[in-house]
């Protein structure tokens, strides 16, 4: 009888090429993902060696981080962020890579495209130089963020250098009440365990109130896994999972896809498995989460007050929410929903496909952004981009006074232009309130679509759940 | 990478938790294709104020801070973000190791990559740390990896933990890629295994 195993036991396992003996197991990547901030100091290291890519055809590029929203043709005013496109494209071509440019219709945020065509698979193991790759464990994959000098080690061998992680039960049980979503559950999360609670570890999310998720909210689950400390966060496949990813581009098909379907079957956790820790919440307990402070823990449920520093009873983390609250000039005890805002974001890679764009429009129909208030949607992707005008969501937020993007990374990481002022406060559905991050001096508060739309509209933090019928 | 060589320097104290990779280097350094001004970029967001000015109270504006090769940083550092940058800037502003009772997985991972070491010491000594550093910032602490300890001004030893690969990484100067190409056959093996069956 062999040991119950995790997800993430299967998975492991399978991808050892040498197992670690006094040193880290060589593990094998299926699937290396690539954007231009992170990648032109390995290619120029792979060149210095003389080395190729091992694999070009598990390896693809697209461009995000930098890229303008406002126009889809270069030049770019920016010399330095052109320079870094064009060092990618170059790279791409001479090292044989498939790159979703500014030509491409797929072009759009890495960690909505690998999913969108059909690259993310259940029982891969999948990395990029960026830490929200956790995104793809949504679907019951090993998904991780590395480092440069890992990208040049997967460029090069198709291989990383590993230790292996613990693993962490997350349970959601129950069922969240209307205006409570996936982007509410992980901040909930995240409150309850720290930022570096799941340091050393890769989360496993269970429970009714995960598998009830569609794909798109269980990618915002995963998403933020890492800004709980955890590399890696994943969801067992089910057929909710295998739906999704039928028929796309890169999916199996025929005999193939009756194969992996098989093989995605018998990856779930066995019953009698154990994690090294685990936590439990009550979904149905959640209301819409927003963060007050300057990290993703700092948040709060909407109708609570603004946590008071000088209840906090360890010196260190008392001084934090005092740093925190003067950065963003709030007030302790007081609450944070009719803080006015001056900038709605609607996007990022935790936020931004088509269903939170539905989720955002809906609310936003027939309304108006309020006077003195700044709202940009950016969709994930060009596909999700077509599909939204398709549906006419992009009147619906045009006729609102919101602004309508080409897709990209945009104000969630302000590399492109678009960003706060110092001093502006932004609600966001992106995912992370560092200070400066969406811009020197700017102040955000985290929230989901539906947060944030309802603020929109009020011009001030409001709880989604008043406009919903 | 040079191998790592045993140090003695002050210190430059952050007595900050959770301190992220956006503030260690904010986003718009990270638009070079080399590893060009990190160093004008390592924590320009504490260095400077919004409008431009230098922040005379921030430690490493401090001139008792400079050529310190030591960071005594709070707990969980380098949170947030994989850019390599980070540990790049840390690196270019002449910081050599990270004191911490923790560090976030990733940001350490970069760290050892790049021959900055991340030590890692329980609550009480971090606390002692910055009760010495605050009462004396001149205060010297020796990093010997060999043999694990650190070595504080009144000649006390404290035992720190390090995996093995890391150490040997370091004090070596070694070349992961290297020791990964060398592998070669064992990964064909399971491209094969994995592939040639289909």
């Amino acid at each position: 009888m062999t040991k119950p195993k995790t997800l993430f036991d299967r998975l492991w396992d399978a991808h050892v090429v040498v197992s670690g003996d006094g040193s880290p197991t060589v593990l094998y990547v299926d699937l290396h993902l690539v954007h231009e901030v992170t990648s032109p100091q390995a290619f120029s290291g792979l060149r210095a060696r003389g080395l190729r890519v091992r694999r070009p055809d598990r390896t693809f590029a697209t461009m995000d981080h930098s890229t303008p929203t406002t126009s889809l043709t270069l030049p770019m005013t920016d010399d330095l962020a052109r320079k870094q496109l064009v060092q990618l494209q170059t790279n791409c071509q001479e090292f044989g890579i498939r790159l979703f440019d500014f030509e491409s219709p797929n072009r759009g945020i890495v960690h909505i495209i690998g999913p969108e065509l059909g690259l993310t698979q259940p029982g891969k193991t999948i990395v990029c130089g960026d830490s929200h790759t956790s995104t793809h464990g949504a679907f019951g994959a090993l998904a991780f963020g590395i480092g440069t000098t890992e990208v040049e080690h997967v460029l090069a061998t198709q291989c990383l250098l590993q230790e292996r992680p613990k693993t962490f039960e997350v349970n959601f049980s129950g069922t969240p009440g209307p205006g409570v979503t996936a982007k509410d559950m992980i901040l909930a999360l995240i409150a309850k365990i720290g930022v570096s609670g799941g340091t050393g570890h890769i989360f496993e999310y269970t429970g009714q109130a995960v598998k009830a998720l569609p794909m798109e909210a269980r990618m915002t689950l995963c998403n933020m896994s890492i800004e709980g400390g955890a590399r890696a966060g994943m969801v067992a496949p089910d057929d909710i999972t295998f739906e999704y990813v039928a028929g796309r581009e890169y999916a199996p098909k025929e005999q193939a896809w009756d194969k992996a379907l098989n093989y995605w079957r018998s990856l779930p956790t066995d019953d009698e498995a154990i994690y090294h820790r685990s936590v439990s919440i009550e979904a149905g307990n959640l209301e819409p989460m927003i963060t007050y402070g300057t990290n993703p823990g700092m948040g709060i449920p909407i109708s609570q007050e603004i946590p008071d520093p000088a209840k906090e009873s360890d010196p260190r983390r008392r001084d934090a929410i005092q740093k925190a609250l003067k950065y963003m000039d709030l007030q302790p005890g007081r609450p944070l929903t009719g803080h006015k805002i001056d900038v709605v974001f609607i996007g990022s890679c935790t936020n931004s496909r088509i269903s939170d764009l539905r989720q955002a429009a809906e609310m936003m129909r027939g309304q108006r952004v309020a006077e003195g208030v700044r709202m940009l949607v950016v969709p994930g992707s060009e596909e999700i981009r077509r599909q939204a005008e398709s549906e006419g969501l992009d009147r619906i937020f045009l006729q609102a006074g919101a602004e309508w993007r080409y897709a990209g990374c945009s104000m969630c990481i302000a590399m492109n232009g678009d960003q706060l002022e110092p001093g502006q406060y932004a609600i966001s559905t992106s995912n992370r309130n560092f200070e400066g991050r969406q811009g020197k001096g700017g102040r955000t508060f985290l929230a989901s679509p539906l947060t944030a739309v309802a603020s929109a509209i009020h011009g001030q933090i409001t709880d989604p759940r008043l406009l919903l019928s | 990478m040079k191998p790592f060589a045993n140090l003695s320097s002050h210190m430059v104290p952050l007595p900050f938790n959770d301190v992220d990779t956006d503030q260690i280097i904010p986003a718009r350094y990270l638009k070079v294709t080399n590893k060009e001004g990190l160093a004008e970029g390592c924590f320009a967001g504490w260095r400077y104020a919004s409008n431009g000015d230098l922040q005379p109270e921030f430690a490493l504006n401090r001139p008792a801070c400079f050529g310190a090769q030591v960071l005594l940083a709070g707990d969980n550092f380098g949170t947030g973000s994989s850019r390599e940058h980070a540990a790049w800037a840390l690196l270019s502003w002449g910081f050599k190791a990270v004191l911490s009772t923790s560090f976030a997985d990733i940001f350490q991972n970069n760290a050892y990559k790049n021959g900055l070491l991340p030590v890692t010491v329980d609550q009480q000594t971090h606390q002692q740390l910055f009760s010495l550093v605050e009462e004396e910032p001149e205060t010297r602490i020796t990093i010997d990896l060999e043999n694990q300890h650190l070595i504080l001004p009144d000649g006390r030893q404290i035992d720190f933990n390090i995996d093995p690969f890391n150490k040997t990484c370091l004090l070596e100067g070694m070349d992961q890629l290297g020791f990964l190409l060398k592998h070669e056959p064992d990964i064909s093996a399971y491209e094969q295994r994995m592939e040639g069956a289909a």
